[in-house]
Order: C-alpha cells, then sequence, then structure tokens
C-alpha cells in the first residue's frame, strides 16, 4: 500500500504571503476548473476531453462541455509529487519506459482511481476531442483512451508547417473537417445545437485577453524583466492555454495580471519567485523545451539564486503563438481563425521556424544565450534540438546549453548534474562577456 | 612568495594545485575524497605543499649548478622518499595508538593483553617494511596511506593472530573502527621536521653523489624558509559547495577542465575529460574560454567507476585492465556501457569463451563510443584535443580513443599529459591567479 501524503485543507499556505493577487486568483480558478468536471454527474454537464496545443475551447464551450485537459493532469501530479507512482504503476501496465511521462502518468492514475486534485473522481468523458496532430503521441495516448472510455472519439488532423508556412489548402482542409466532422460530432454528442454568433462571442473574449497576455510576456524586454518567462511564465500561460480562454474570468485575469506587471515595472522590480522578489538580474536566457514538473520549485531555484531569469521561452507558446506573429482569435473568421490557431502551435512548425524564433527572442529580448532543457520522454520537443542550438549558437553568437530531464518522471532529474550544468553554462557567460568587454575596451 | 591554489574535489579523488605569481606549477597533492571533503580538501593541499617545498629545493639546488649526471634529481628523489618514509611512519604510530584504544568492551574481555601484543608484532613488522616501500626503485600498491597500510595490515594480522591463538575479527575490528578516523584526522603540520630528518638520511649517503653536502643543507633549508603566502585560491569538482568558500571562490569544473587543459596544452580546442563518475566533451577557444559542452546525463554509465566495477567483477585490480586489453588480438563487441548491464555481458562473453583480454579491449571500445558520442553533441573533436582525467592513464582506452578519433575526424594531434589527473585543480588554480592579476 502506499502512502499519500497531502496537505491538511483549509490550513492557509504559508507560502501564499508571497503570492500576487494574480497567483492567488489563478490557484482558484484551478480549483473551480476541476470541481467544474468533478461535479459533472451531478450537474448533469457533459465532459470532453481534448489536449492543451491547439485546444478549441472556444468551440468546445459553444456545446456546453466541461474541458477536461489530460496534460495538465499530468502536470498537477508532477508538481503534486504524484506522477513517480503513477508512470511506475503504467509500467506495470506494460507501457515502456521511453513513452511519453505525460501519458504514463494519465494512465497510471485512471488504474490508481482516477482522483483529480479535488479528491474526487474524474468522471468518464463523454467525448475525446483530439484537435491538434503535431504530437504524433496525442494520437496513440487517445487510442489507449478510447479504448478504456469506448466514447466518440473525434480528430481534426493539423498539417505539420513542413514548409514554414500556413497555405490556404491547409486552412480549407481543415475548416471541412470541423464543419464535416467536428461539429456535427459534438452536436451529436451533446444535444446542443451549433450556434456560429456564440462561438464568435467567444472568440472575441479570448483575443481580448490574448492581448494582454501579449503584452505582459513583452514585458520582459525590459530590464530587469519583471517576470520570469519561464518558470513563471507557467502560471501565465495557464488560463488562456486551458479551459479558461474565451471566458470573461480570463480577461479578467489577464488584466490583473498586467496590472501587477506594470505595477512592477514602475517600481523597477524584477519577477516574484517562490522565495520572494528576485534579487539582482544576472543573466537573461531564452528557453527552449518544457521544463521539469516534478522537480519544479528545485529546478527554478537552480535559476533565481544565480540571478538568472528567462526573459522569453518556447514552452510558453506551446498552447499557441501569440507574441511572435501576432496571431489572435478572431471572431470575423471563427473557423478559419481556429484552423491557424491549431496550426500556428510551437510544436507544430517546422525547426527552421523554430530557430528563426529563438534568434529573434535573443535579439528582441537581449539575452545573454539560449538554454536548452531536453525532455528524454517528448520527441515532439527534442527532436532536433542539438541542432536547433547550433544554429542559434552560430548565428547570433550568444552561448547556448543543454540540461536534460523529464516532464513527470521524478527518475529523470538529476539536481547534481543539472547544477553543475547550469552554473558551468552561467559562468561561461560570464567569461564570454568578460572576453568581449576586454576586447570592446582594446578595439 | 604569492601562492595560487587551485582544489578539485573529485568523487572519487581530490586534487590540488599551486602556482607562482608567474603562474608555473609549484607543485601537485592528491589524495582519496573519502567521504569527507573537508579532510580531503586538507590533505591534497598539503600535499602540493609539501610539493613545492620540493621544487622550491630544487630549484635552489639548481639555480646555477649544471646536473648532467642527474645526480641531484636522484637527491632530490631520496629526499621526498625520505619525507614520504617520515610521513607515513607518523601516521603508522598514529594507527597503532587509535587501534589500541579500541580494545575496550565485552567482546575483548580477557582478551586485550593478548591483542595488544599482536599489534605490538604487527606493527613492528609494517614499521620494518617501510623502509624498503621508500627506497629508490621501491615498490608501493598506492600512494594512499589507507591502501598501503591497510592491505599488509590484513595480511600480517591474520598471520600474526594465528600463530598467537587470538581471533583475527577481534584485529580486524580495531582496524576497521581506527582506519576512518586516523584517515581523516587532520596531518600533522610538522612538514619541516619530516624533511630536515630526511635530510640528514640523504646527507648521511651524500658521499654517494659526490655532492657538496654543506650546498645541499643550505640550499634545502632555504627552501623550507620560503614563507608560502595563500594568495587566492578557487575550489571546484563535485565537493566544492559542500566546503566553506564564498562564490568567487568556486567555479564550475567544465570551465575549470577547460582552462586546465589550454594551460597544458594552449592550442586545446577541444577537450575530453573522463572522471569516475562524469564523461565531458568540452570546446574551448584559443584563450581556454569554454565554448560549449556536453556530458553524461543522469547516469554515469561508460565514466571511470564502470572501469572499476569491470575491475572488480573480473578479480582484479583497476591498473591491471588496460595493460590485459592491450593483449588482446580481436575486439568482442560490448554493446553496453550501462555498469550493470556490462557485468552481464561479461559474464555471458567469459561464458562462450571469449578471452578475458579480447572482453577488456570491447569494453573499452565501448566507454570510448560512448564518450565520442558525447563529443559529437558538444560539437566534434577539433584539432588540437587533450584527453584528460583518470581513465586518459588507461593505455588501451587511449588505444581505441585514438583509433575512433582517426576514424571520425582524421589526423588529430591528441594530447595526454602524465599529469592530466590534475587538469580540473590547474584550471583552478588558474581562475585564482587569474581573479588577482
Amino acid at each position: 500500500m502506499s502512502t499519500v501524503i497531502t496537505t491538511p485543507k483549509n490550513r492557509p499556505d504559508p507560502r501564499d504571503a508571497a503570492k500576487d493577487d494574480s497567483m492567488i486568483k489563478q490557484k482558484e480558478m484551478m480549483a473551480r476548473h476541476f470541481d467544474k468536471i468533478t461535479d459533472a454527474p451531478e450537474s448533469g454537464q457533459k465532459v470532453c476531453a481534448t489536449f492543451v496545443p491547439g485546444n478549441l475551447n472556444e468551440l468546445i464551450m459553444c456545446f456546453d462541455f466541461a474541458n477536461n485537459l489530460p496534460e495538465v493532469n499530468a502536470i498537477q501530479n508532477g508538481l503534486r509529487k504524484k506522477s513517480g507512482q503513477f508512470v511506475m504503476e503504467a509500467e506495470k501496465l506494460g507501457h515502456s519506459e521511453d513513452v511519453c511521462t505525460y501519458v504514463k502518468s494519465d494512465i497510471g492514475m485512471m488504474a490508481k482511481g482516477n482522483l483529480a486534485p479535488n479528491g474526487k473522481p474524474f468522471p468518464d468523458p463523454d467525448v475525446l476531442l483530439l484537435s491538434y496532430t503535431g504530437c504524433f503521441t496525442f494520437l496513440k495516448w487517445f487510442e489507449l483512451l478510447r479504448e478504456q472510455y469506448k466514447c466518440e472519439t473525434i480528430m481534426l488532423h493539423t498539417p505539420y508547417e513542413g514548409d514554414g508556412k500556413i497555405t490556404d489548402n491547409m486552412r480549407k482542409y481543415m475548416v471541412k473537417q470541423l464543419k464535416e466532422e467536428v461539429i456535427p460530432k459534438l452536436e451529436r454528442v451533446s444535444g446542443v445545437k451549433f450556434d456560429i454568433d456564440r462561438l464568435r462571442e467567444n472568440l472575441r473574449r479570448s483575443a481580448k485577453a490574448e492581448d494582454d497576455l501579449v503584452y505582459v510576456l513583452e514585458s520582459a524586454k525590459k530590464r530587469p524583466s519583471p517576470i520570469d518567462a519561464y518558470f513563471g511564465g507557467i502560471y501565465y500561460i495557464g488560463p488562456i492555454f486551458g479551459a479558461y480562454r474565451g471566458t470573461e474570468e480570463a480577461i479578467e485575469y489577464y488584466a490583473t495580471l498586467r496590472k501587477e506587471i506594470d505595477a512592477r515595472i514602475a517600481a523597477g522590480l524584477g519577477p516574484v519567485t517562490p522565495e520572494g522578489p528576485m534579487g539582482k538580474e544576472k543573466y537573461r536566457l531564452v528557453t527552449e523545451g518544457p521544463p521539469n514538473y516534478t522537480n519544479f520549485r528545485e529546478f527554478w531555484k537552480m535559476f533565481y539564486d544565480e540571478g538568472a531569469v528567462v526573459v522569453a521561452s518556447s514552452y510558453s507558446k506551446v498552447g499557441g503563438v501569440y507574441d511572435y506573429d501576432g496571431f489572435r482569435h478572431d471572431p470575423d473568421r471563427p473557423l478559419e481563425t481556429l484552423a491557424e490557431y491549431c496550426l500556428g502551435v510551437y510544436t507544430n512548425r517546422s525547426l527552421p521556424q523554430r530557430v528563426d524564433m529563438l534568434v529573434d527572442y535573443i535579439n528582441e529580448y537581449e539575452a545573454d544565450g539560449l538554454l536548452i532543457n531536453s525532455i528524454k520522454s517528448c520527441n515532439s520537443f527534442s527532436a532536433g534540438q542539438l541542432l536547433m542550438m547550433r544554429e542559434v549558437e552560430k548565428r547570433t553568437g550568444k552561448p547556448a546549453a543543454f540540461v536534460e530531464s523529464d516532464l513527470v518522471d521524478p527518475r529523470y532529474f538529476s539536481a547534481a548534474n543539472i547544477k553543475n550544468r547550469l552554473e558551468s553554462y552561467f559562468q561561461m557567460i560570464d567569461q564570454k562577456k568578460a572576453g568581449a568587454s576586454i576586447k570592446g575596451a582594446a578595439a | 612568495m604569492k601562492t595560487f591554489i587551485g582544489i578539485d574535489l573529485g568523487s572519487t579523488t581530490t586534487k590540488a594545485v599551486l602556482t607562482d605569481e608567474n603562474a608555473e606549477i609549484l607543485g601537485r597533492g592528491i589524495t582519496n575524497s573519502r567521504s569527507n571533503y573537508d579532510t580531503a580538501c586538507r590533505v591534497a593541499k598539503q600535499e602540493a605543499m609539501i610539493d613545492t617545498r620540493l621544487t622550491l629545493c630544487r630549484r635552489e639546488l639548481k639555480g646555477d649548478t649544471a646536473d648532467d649526471a642527474g645526480k641531484l634529481d636522484e637527491l632530490l628523489t631520496r629526499l621526498e622518499l625520505g619525507f614520504r618514509l617520515e610521513q607515513f611512519l607518523e601516521q603508522l604510530d598514529d594507527l597503532e595508538q587509535t587501534c589500541r584504544q579500541q580494545i575496550t568492551g565485552d567482546r575483548f574481555a580477557g582478551k586485550e593483553n593478548a591483542v595488544g601484543e599482536v599489534l605490538t608484532a604487527v606493527f613492528e613488522k609494517l614499521r620494518g617494511e617501510a623502509p624498503a616501500m621508500y627506497a629508490p626503485g621501491g615498490e608501493r600498491k598506492s600512494d594512499f596511506f589507507r591502501d598501503i597500510a591497510g592491505s599488509r595490515y590484513l595480511t600480517v594480522a591474520e598471520e600474526t593472530a594465528k600463530e598467537a591463538g587470538v581471533p583475527f575479527d577481534l584485529l580486524l575490528n580495531v582496524y576497521d573502527k581506527s582506519i576512518i578516523e586516523v584517515e581523516n584526522r587532520p596531518p600533522s603540520d610538522d612538514m619541516r621536521g619530516k624533511f630536515l630528518r630526511s635530510l640528514n638520511a640523504v646527507v648521511k649517503d651524500a658521499p654517494d653523489f659526490g655532492v657538496d653536502t654543506g650546498m645541499v643543507e643550505k640550499a634545502v633549508k632555504a627552501a623550507l624558509e620560503v614563507e608560502l603566502e595563500e594568495a587566492y585560491l578557487v575550489g571546484t569538482g563535485y565537493g566544492r559547495v559542500t566546503l566553506p568558500f564564498s562564490k568567487e571562490h568556486i567555479r564550475s569544473e567544465i570551465l575549470c577542465h577547460g582552462l586546465g587543459a589550454h594551460m597544458m596544452y594552449p592550442k586545446t580546442r577541444t577537450v575530453l575529460d573522463i572522471g569516475g563518475q562524469d564523461t565531458k566533451g568540452i570546446q574551448v577557444d584559443p584563450s581556454g574560454i569554454v565554448e560549449n559542452f556536453q556530458m553524461n546525463d543522469r547516469c554515469a554509465a561508460g565514466c571511470g567507476r564502470y572501469l572499476g566495477y569491470i575491475a572488480d567483477e573480473m578479480n582484479m585490480g583497476l591498473h591491471e585492465l588496460g595493460p590485459l586489453a592491450m593483449k588482446s588480438t580481436k575486439s568482442v563487441r560490448i554493446n553496453s556501457t550501462c555498469t550493470v548491464f556490462a557485468g552481464a555481458e561479461l559474464r555471458d562473453r567469459l561464458a562462450l569463451g571469449e578471452k578475458r583480454e579480447d572482453i577488456l579491449a570491447g569494453l573499452h571500445r565501448a566507454i570510448i563510443l560512448r564518450a565520442m558520442s558525447i563529443i559529437s553533441r558538444s560539437g566534434g573533436i577539433a584539432d588540437e584535443f587533450t584527453f584528460t582525467g583518470g581513465v586518459a592513464k588507461n593505455e588501451a582506452a587511449v588505444r581505441e580513443l585514438e583509433k575512433l578519433v582517426k576514424e571520425n575526424y582524421g589526423e588529430v594531434k591528441i594530447n595526454i599529459d602524465p599529469e592530466s589527473i590534475y587538469t580540473g585543480a590547474l584550471g583552478a588554480a588558474t581562475f585564482a591567479h587569474r581573479a588577482l592579476n
């Protein structure tokens, strides 16, 4: 029998003392999100399971579904130190060590009672909506879930941006699938008739929140950066990448966040860390790849203890790229805009596009270099990362470094090894800067 | 004299390097890391100080004297051996005293005197053997007290206990309780006394060398008088964070290895370091600044410890592996660099009738193949290429590396310094020097 340690409820978390309003608000939003899903059997609401990248939340809401996102559950289990036992449970069921650990955490969680963070069981989904296929594992994941739940499964095929652009054909192909496959099936499962005006309203709300999100992300161009766009960024992207995009709550959240960031900028402050405000900003980094969730705070601490702040990250674009090429959900082109959103997700972009993006981030955010956290079980991100690193180094002349860990498998987080590499990298940046200033003085 | 100290706290050994104001190496010291980095650091530093005194003696003696016949070198070697003997005897006395203090409690009841007598006989024998070990050309199993004294103690105590009719486990018990304590005791500071006693012994034989004993005494005494000021110290290696160094006194071992390799071979552009638990591929620029690096992740497959494990599996000494592998006539393919799987593969190949040397050659190749993958991820090999770390002392590993470098990168100059184990410490000492200059 395993012992699960949980924090007793109703006791104020002392760490909340260091939290901003937006963080408390977000915590409440997460709690409501899970309650909504686990209360579905009583409320009679139907449940749709779908993935974060390319999620069609605005469309899903048109059919009154509660939206359950399996990666969000895996992340929660990682942060709550539960994913390790789930991953091993999935391995016991026959899933190999190399399989994506989000999947294994999910499968293991189902085997162990399928409990949400609020302690109540997740209801079985009524529909599985696979709206993004840029990650091939998603296909397999939903195959497993379909087997488990025997429910309606909808697949929206998203063509890969292999040639580095979205073509008209791609857009038309996706709109056709939306019209002929996705919407009719969602209508059938939900029993709700599709109303395009309702979709337009949702999209209008999305765009409003997206404007504020981009403002927040771009605030990192300032010195010192008022935000950490990777570790802090995880919190900032929560509502927009999850079940809140297209809601008033998301608009409010991002408005609050924007105000907080403005206040930090006015006061010349850096990011807030779990241990309070960060000290002096010494290194500005661009990161590529997801973070590690099982040792999230420990990993973050290795950065802020050294004065390293992440000014831009590719991971905070995994559920949609809003800053780089100005994409906003467009209520005037409702289905086209959903297609473009799915197509533009970071991991659906070609390697040259990703390189361009990282190079531009380094230049625009005046970063000292690129840090890659390569995830053992995530091919969507990891394939090609070394090549990308070389190319970014070559084009920016800035040093890059590579650390390795995993999403939610605690066995693949070696603190000493990662810390060693990070410290080496920070000292490399110091040396580069010192070398450059000597050369500069000599010139 | 101002000195700059670099200390590399590795997983297996701790190394120290002292340099002077011209960044010239004065002395090197090494000790096993134990589980006590504080002591390891102190011992390594003191060893480097001893080496420094010898360097200073050499400088004094050779200052303006030609040494065509190598007589001064021999004299200095004897001076060092004499010093080492003194040092060994000092620790042996400590070990004996400590062992005696352990003869208490129920299990020794009624046998105190018998055990005490065996100890007297054992240590007398060990003391008697010592001068031969430290005679010119004498052989020692290792340079570490624990290894030398330990193996002889166990052998001699077993024999002596048997003859005296005393249970050997009692002798084992007092030794086990004492050795860590002795090893972790701060070394005695009487460096000067030991040098002078050694000098006396050497001078006594001096007529044989045909050198002026007065000059030797004067030079050695002058070298011992030089005041060594610790101007700046930099620590590196896995144990660095456990030391009471402030942040500015700590450098990453990757940067230290890069810079150390550059100091040894200024044209170095790629460094491979295979240590006890990591393998690192490092690219450096023409001034020794690290441009890129890769290292093993999460698991120490294919690092130095792998060879240690194989040596244990084969019941061989670590240093015997390379020479045996060199005798191989065909290479057996070993796929796994996972330390545990390699043990299984090893037994499997032995069962199939493969020769030990051929299997060993395959194991060495497996390590180097893994290292090649790490280097290629760090950006490949550029001319010149410097190989460092404990595994660089293994000739079979070097042979495989040379082959694979040639196959993959063509003609590249490969540098291996016999003192390459000190690369990280040298880099740290250089950082210490740069911090003040």
